[in-house]
């Protein structure tokens, strides 16, 4: 049988290596942090054109595509589910807006055609894209489904529903006519405030908003409660269930918004808009540290990882790499930060 | 030394195992009698599953000998210990339900055709064997999830026996039988004796152990009490070693004045699912204001039930209940703690924790609502919440943003009252607050909870430990198959009354009949 015996010797040894512990341990905390700064600076170097303005406006534009639906993916991440239906939504909400614009609201049995305001058309969409988020928390909180299959059906359905709206075709030049008085709809892409495009204020203002409601709400504070453990949080009077469905109901939300920025960068809304980016939303999260197992992590670290994303896609254009190769370092990448994911998590029980 | 004896077939000697903070085995020694049923009791955190684990391969000693037909052995993997013919049956079964009986028994150990295909023949083979000499009738390509536990449990024996076990661990194995499936566990616990094997049995059935154990060894917390030949002794002298008698460690509660019934229970059922059974039956009760009403039942005896039908997370049926003259009103658990009910759940770490959490944040979860500024939860608010309560608890903790995980058993139970008491209950279900946590931390429970009574609040207090129900409660009722057996008064109430009372309905002995006037029956109860 074994016998561990603690020696003076062994315990200096202990001292040194928690001294390690903790440096290693913020180390690993602040991954998302160093792996950012670290491609900034090596691509920073190696171009010269990467620093320049007009560059870092186009990858903060491709940023922010990607961080918005982190944002509200991340909320669901949190509560231990997963949403695969965002990309979908993209596409479903940038057609809902397309079809107000340009066809009208058809009220057949009216014989009436409504075309609407512009901040109408786009409040609809938004509203379509939480009420299939809504559909996705009604699946998965009252009928039991796991979140990975309900949220596969929706992205199925709401992809086949953005295809139905228009026979698989686009709409066009969603510039909106001055007669029916809808016009303005490509500002939301095209315009600028103090010289940064609308997309990264909307970005960060959802950021600044997203981590409020997680950490100054109560809503917040369960969402985090109900991940770390389901059953105490229900014990503790939260309600799982309502608390649940709003999270996926914040990330339709999200996705809907994505829908409307990018049907109105491109002044035309194509059905099949938004094909795989939820894993893109994942891979953000993920990259920010949040736990697939829920209960921990935050909207902050999903920005750095939408960043981190966005800055190695745009360093590795600029350099010329094939997109084929792009695709390769960005999936290792991502393989690359779980793994000292689980190296924190091992180092943290080992504390305790 | 021990000396050696032809009729042991192993021996513990000076086995001690350290956790993170606690001792859980303090020096142990244990013999095991060769073809005998060696029974090994103790209260909850005495030690025995440690001790079990051990043997096992589960968990490895921090020190000691095992002795093995005199040869020293340190399983270090359940395998291991199974190649030295040593087999374990846990509480709660390790089966899979999804496969069928052969193969549950051949899992990690399949019979295969040149090294890659399964041999279901030979293996159904060997199981119809296997079951034949437990004599049992069951068709080895049953699934698993087909089978009552009893046949269950008779398939992880076959397992066992299937690995050649010279020993075998019981660990509960009734507590989830009927009383014909636990005398045909005990015809085959017979057969195996005679088949040479030897049986280490752990239960807290105390009659049951008289009726089937051979030897019998005590363990409290973490020390070897006593060991004793069963036909020597009776069950007096096994509670009082379990226990302990020691007068210095009776709890005086502080006196507390009892009020007004605050909560009227009548009649509550709760139906077993897919079954004409039932998991609480008739349960009736009122507790005062004030007051500390005890709750004493062995496992399965429904007390966790009935508290989590009491917070109405469960489908029960009841033909009323009072809270403070008022019928209650809601039925979902977040309703019930407004109206005054709140729950110290018994498995701290999975109902009672968010381990991802800080200790702050763990605290305020049940009443974030009373925090909030406008929509904004203000962070001041909080701090003084928690503040309040480390101080008023005590919580010893680095500072409030700790992760919860960090903190010693006794101090995340406080945590867990403190998020309770922030909740502002006026009935208090604590079901085994002092589990797991060590001997100054159970102090300080118990003067919290007079304290909380002192207050007017009504505490119904579960523990299965005696000696902590007869400490702290004002009146004790004693739950046995989901019904109510008997109440006692705190003067009327003792161990054994409690422990025969806990056994209604069990019917491993001659208890059903005398139950009436069992506090005043003599204390010769020596079994088979």
């Amino acid at each position: 049988m074994s016998t561990a015996n603690m020696s003076a010797g062994s315990e200096v040894v202990q001292a040194d290596r928690s001294a390690l512990l903790v440096l290693s341990k913020l180390l690993i905390r602040l991954r998302a942090f160093v792996a950012l700064f670290a491609l900034i600076a090596f691509f920073a170097i190696v171009n010269d054109s990467f620093l320049s303005s007009s560059n870092l406006i186009i990858l903060t534009k491709q940023v922010a595509i990607n961080a918005i639906l982190g944002i509200g993916m991340t909320f669901v991440i949190l509560t231990a589910g997963i949403d695969l239906s965002v990309g979908s939504i993209v596409g479903l909400a940038g057609m809902i807006a397309g079809g107000l614009i340009n066809e009208g609201l058809v009220l057949p049995m009216f014989g009436v055609t409504i075309y609407f305001n512009i901040w109408i058309v786009c409040m609809l969409a938004l509203l379509v894209g939480m009420a299939v988020g809504l559909a996705n928390g009604i699946i998965i909180t009252r009928f039991n489904v796991a979140p990975f299959i309900a949220t596969l059906g929706t992205l199925y359905i709401a992809r086949g529903l953005a295809l139905i709206s228009n026979d698989g075709a686009t709409f066009p030049s969603l510039t909106g006519e001055p007669v029916l008085s809808n016009t303005g709809f490509p500002q939301l892409g095209a315009g600028t405030f103090l010289e940064l495009p609308y997309s990264i204020w909307i970005m960060f203002g959802l950021t600044a908003i997203a981590i409020f409601i997680a950490h100054k709400t109560p809503f917040g504070r369960q969402v985090y409660a109900i991940g770390g453990n389901e059953r105490a949080a229900e014990l503790s009077g939260v309600r799982v269930k309502q608390v649940t469905m709003l999270t996926y109901v914040i990330s339709g939300f999200c996705s809907a918004m994505v829908g409307l920025i990018i049907a109105s960068q491109l002044v035309s809304a194509h059905p099949a808009t938004g094909e795989t980016f939820e894993l893109n939303a994942i891979a953000a999260v993920v990259l920010g540290g949040t736990s697939l197992a829920g209960g921990r992590g935050a909207v902050f670290g999903t920005l750095i990882g939408a960043f981190v994303i966005g800055v190695l896609r745009n360093g590795m254009v600029l350099e010329g790499l094939s997109s084929f190769i792009q695709t390769i370092i960005t999936g290792t990448v991502i393989i690359l930060a779980v793994m000292v994911d689980q190296l924190q998590v091992r180092l943290q029980q080992q504390r305790a | 030394m021990v000396e050696q004896n032809d009729n042991i077939l192993l021996t513990a000697r000076q086995v001690t195992k350290l956790y993170p903070g606690t001792v859980a085995l303090n020096q142990v020694a244990f013999n095991l009698y060769r073809g005998k049923v060696n029974v090994l009791i103790g209260e909850n955190g005495a030690g025995k599953s440690t001790l079990m684990k051990i043997l096992a391969g589960v968990e490895q000693a921090t020190s000691g000998q095992l002795m093995l037909e005199g040869k020293e052995i340190a399983p270090g993997s359940p395998r291991e210990a199974e190649k030295l013919g040593i087999g374990i049956i846990y509480q709660e079964l390790n089966l899979f339900p999804n496969l069928n009986v052969s193969e549950n028994i051949f899992v990690a150990h399949e019979r295969t055709r040149g090294g890659v295909v399964i041999d279901h023949k030979s293996q159904e083979e060997r199981t119809a064997d296997l079951l034949q000499r437990l004599e049992q009738n069951i068709d080895p390509r049953t699934l698993v999830a087909d089978l009552r536990i009893g046949q269950q449990q008779i398939v992880e024996i076959a397992k066992a026996l299937s690995l050649n076990a010279r020993m075998l661990i019981m660990d509960e194995p009734t507590s989830a039988l009927s009383n014909t499936e636990v005398k045909v566990l005990f015809n085959i616990i017979e057969d195996l004796k005679a088949q040479g094997v030897s049986i280490v049995y752990i239960s807290h059935k105390l009659e049951e152990l008289m009726e089937i154990g051979d030897y019998v060894t005590i363990l409290r917390d973490g020390n070897l009490i006593a060991e004793a030949a069963v036909q020597d002794v009776n069950l007096t002298w096994i509670v009082e070693n379990m226990v302990g008698r020691d007068a210095s460690e009776q709890y005086q509660p502080a006196p507390h004045d009892i009020g007004e019934p605050i909560l009227k229970v009548k009649n509550l059922s709760l139906p077993r699912p897919r079954s004409a059974d039932y998991v609480l039956k008739d349960i009736s009760f009122e507790l005062r204001a004030g007051e500390i009403l005890g709750l004493y039942g062995l496992m399965g005896a429904g007390r966790t039930e009935l508290f989590e039908c009491l917070m109405g997370d469960h489908n029960y049926t009841a033909d009323e209940i009072m809270l403070e003259g008022q019928p209650i009103r809601s039925d979902h658990i977040r309703g019930r703690i407004q109206q005054g009910l709140m729950l110290i759940p018994e498995d701290r770490q999975r109902e009672g924790l968010v381990q991802t959490m800080s200790v702050r944040n763990n605290m305020l979860l049940a009443s974030l609502r009373r925090y909030l500024r406008g929509f904004m939860l203000d962070g001041g608010k909080e701090q003084n919440a928690v503040q309040q309560y480390i101080e008023e608890l005590s919580i010893k903790l680095p500072n409030a943003e700790a992760l919860i995980s960090s903190l010693s058993g006794g101090n995340q139970q406080k945590v867990v009252v403190g998020k309770a008491l922030l909740t502002t209950p006026k009935i208090l279900l604590m079901d085994e607050p002092t589990r797991g946590i060590d001997v100054g931390a159970k102090q300080e429970i118990f003067d919290i909870v007079v304290k909380l009574a002192q207050q007017g609040l009504g505490i119904l207090f579960v523990s299965t430990e005696l000696k902590e129900v007869l400490a702290i409660s004002d009146r004790i009722i004693v739950m046995s198959k989901g019904r109510i057996s008997r109440e006692f008064s705190r003067e009327e109430a003792d161990e054994e009354a409690l422990v025969r009372a806990s056994a209604v309905g069990h019917g491993t002995a001659s208890t059903d009949s005398d139950l009436t006037d069992s506090s005043e029956q003599s204390t010769e109860l020596v079994g088979v």
